[in-house]
């Protein structure tokens, strides 16, 4: 058997190999490896003031830097007993509905729809289905618009901060992006319908969904996670209920549910438990387009997104009919030594932050699990289930399955896309 | 065949956020007509398919952290006419260069149980550092109307126009009164590269210098009017010591107002 070393440098490109091993037509076993280079922001976090965290861990992921910084707020402002306004929270969720809605429209229409029609990618499908790429790049705009005016900008806002935002959006500039909106709204409803009318693999497995659960609302940052195998917990019992474990194939840390295993979290999860806190049209829409549920296809987790699309610009443009532009916009914020704990949904799934401060706010120690480890188990599982019909496939043909395997997941651009170093070895 | 080969554009990632390379896809105006312009040859982030180089013009994301990126690199620059990088990561380092400033080992075992599976450099190093680089482009991120404009430069072979001065000046150009004057807010505008358009002091905060050092630039006197406004040292270190950490005016000033926590 080869070492990993060797075979790590021994690829020329892409950060991600997929290993699979067979002893006859049987599984042996399955290893996703996820090289990306490990960037350390838990340790370089130590030693900074509170305040600097919300801009430091946005640049984890430039896709979803609001998330990193709305579960860094969240636990920081548990740790420093904060209670933001309803004004905050309100605009934070519109922030947030913003970067469901860019995330999910590059991923569906720049990166899975192509797999679902048999092109390499979303330039040569714009080729034959142009109508697709524009409908996909004027949604994905439409999130970009909301993120920028709440924001500042696209990519690692700058209006964030610890109790609340540095100011409040200014009335007049809101009022503009409702016609955007709404405009994309209706795109997205298209959008789900035509999609709804793609070839989904008959592939379905059962999962334990792990998600927040709002009171009301569809969850976006929340306290309660909740699982479909009988989990209620607070964000701060985190610890004691999932465990992540390093492999040696991986940079990517694996999560799972202590005692149990495997878990996902992500669109699917947020849909399978929340399903009644969706906007009415997005039900509605969901309904149409016959997602079974509990949806338990990962590779209708397309359709899945699209419904959560729907909602996000609905609840976007409810949003900007009851925020009072002249609010406050951040509660006073003191430092002391004390320990914090917050979640949100990221668009690829929960996003768990730990800080602990010393009575300064300097950062003694911080812990953040992104969701594409938490679900990297289970796209093994995925991918094992997936093997037994490789074996019949050539190995472009293998690949490509794989791939699209994987892909269901959005495990966050970089090793998302199209990366794979497959290696079948036969015993 | 009258009409030109159409110039081939290769995007390619180090250790980074892929917030820039996603500025790209963010030109949802452009994008489709860029595509027809030029051909966008590698972009393994939204493509399968890969045509191999040469390239006429690479886009480089991220900084060099492992020894197998210091190989690629070169490789990267073998088969490119002209090499740009993008963002803070390639240009200066990025936020991951704070590990040279520390023990990279320890840093492992703060992430990882065992952290001789982790591969890695003792540093994150720039572009610049291991090959030459033809134009950077600054920020954390990028500014995409910038990107525009280095894209469109390089494939008509002229010098992209992107001003070197402050931020401060943007400031005057978009009408924001100063942060700083105005009421007290300390703010790294006078000494950090103009390109993001002044967005900070816009929404009321003072800059944080994710666009790395301006041309010109006088950081002892800025840092003593920080000190001034009531600002500890520890911080002016601290906000020097971040984005564009690796960049040489940054890091050589940061040592002047180091703290016991440093
Ligand atoms: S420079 Fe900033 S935005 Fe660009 S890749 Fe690096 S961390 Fe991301
Ligand atoms: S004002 Fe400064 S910190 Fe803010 S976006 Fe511009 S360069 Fe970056």
């Amino acid at each position: 058997m080869k070492t990993i070393k060797v075979d790590y440098l021994a690829r020329v490109e892409g950060d991600g190999a997929l290993r699979i091993r067979f002893r006859g037509d049987h599984v042996r076993d399955v290893e996703l490896r996820i090289f990306e280079p490990p960037r350390f922001f838990e340790a370089f976090l130590r030693g900074r003031s509170f305040g600097e965290v919300p801009d430091i861990t946005a640049r984890i992921c430039g896709i979803c830097p609001v998330a990193y910084q709305m579960s860094s707020c969240r636990a920081l402002e548990d740790a420093l007993e904060v209670r933001v306004t309803p004004h905050i929270d309100q605009l934070r969720r519109l922030l947030y509905c913003g970067e469901w809605v860019e995330s999910h429209a590059l991923h569906m229409f720049l990166l899975h729809a192509p797999d679902f029609l048999g092109y390499p990618d979303a330039m040569a499908m714009a080729r034959d289905h142009r109508e697709i790429v524009v409908r996909g790049l004027q949604i994905k705009k439409a999130g970009n618009a909301i993120v920028s005016a709440v924001g500042g900008r696209e990519v690692h806002p700058v209006n964030v901060k610890v109790g609340g935002f540095y100011r409040t959006p200014a009335r007049e500039e809101m009022e503009k992006l409702a016609a955007q909106l709404e405009a994309a709204r209706d795109a997205a409803l298209e959008a789900l319908e035509r999609m709804a009318r793609f070839d989904f693999p008959d592939f379905n497995r059962d999962y334990e969904f792990v998600a927040l659960r709002g009171a009301e609302d569809y969850p976006f940052i929340g306290n309660r996670i909740v699982s479909n195998r009988g989990l209620d917990i607070e964000a701060a019992e985190y610890d004691q209920a999932f465990v992540e474990q390093q492999v040696p194939h991986s940079h990517a840390l694996h999560s799972t549910v202590r005692g149990r295993g495997a878990y996902l979290c992500g669109p699917m999860a947020r849909f399978n438990l929340n399903f009644e806190r969706l906007r009415p049209l997005a039900q509605d829409a969901a309904r149409r387009a016959r997602i079974p549920l509990p949806c338990r296809n990962p590779f209708m987790s397309l359709l899945v997104r699209a419904v959560e699309t729907v909602h996000a610009l609905d609840e976007a443009l409810r949003l900007l009919g009851v925020i009072d532009w002249s609010a406050e916009s951040s509660v006073a914020v003191r430092p002391r030594a004390c320990a914090g704990y917050g979640a949100s949904e990221a668009p690829r799934g929960l996003l768990y932050h730990r800080y602990h401060l010393d009575d300064s706010g300097r950062v003694l120690d911080a812990k953040i699990v992104p969701p594409t480890s938490q679900n990297q188990l289970s796209i093994e599982h995925d991918l094992r289930e997936l093997a037994a019909q490789m074996v019949r496939l050539t190995h472009d043909e293998a690949t490509v399955l794989a791939e699209r395997a994987i892909r269901n997941y959005d495990p966050c651009i970089s090793c998302a896309t199209h990366f794979l170093d497959l290696a079948i070895e036969r015993e | 065949m009258a009409a030109a080969r159409r110039k081939r554009l290769a995007v390619w990632k180090f250790a980074s956020c892929d917030g820039c390379q996603l500025s790209l896809l963010d030109c949802e105006d452009e994008l489709l007509a860029l595509a027809e312009q030029v051909e966008i040859a590698r972009f393994l982030e939204a493509s399968r398919a890969t045509i191999s180089g040469p390239y006429d013009l690479s886009l480089v994301e991220g900084s060099i952290t492992t020894a197998r990126d210091a190989e690629l690199i070169r490789e990267v620059r073998r088969v490119s006419r002209a090499l740009v990088t993008i963002g803070a990561c390639a240009t200066a380092g990025g936020i991951q260069a704070l590990r040279n400033f520390k023990d990279v080992r320890e840093f492992a075992s703060i992430v990882y149980a065992t952290p001789a599976y982790i591969a890695t450099l003792a540093t994150s190093t720039p572009i610049a550092a291991h090959v030459p680089v033809d134009f950077e482009l600054r920020g954390c991120p990028i500014n995409k109307r910038q990107l525009l404009e280095v894209i469109t430069a390089f494939i008509n072979g002229r010098r992209p126009d992107t001003p070197g001065h402050a931020v401060c000046i943007e400031c005057k150009q978009r009408g924001t009164i100063c942060v700083m004057v105005a009421r007290g807010v300390p703010c790294l505008g006078p000494i950090t590269h103009a390109g993001c358009g002044a967005i900070c002091p816009s929404f009321a905060r003072g800059c944080y210098g994710c666009y790395g050092p301006a041309d010109a630039l006088n950081i002892e006197s800025l840092g003593q009017a920080w000190l001034r406004a009531g600002v500890p040292r520890g911080d002016v270190m601290r906000v020097l010591r971040s984005f564009n950490a690796g960049a040489e005016p940054f890091s050589k000033a940061a040592l002047d107002y180091e703290d016991d926590q440093s």
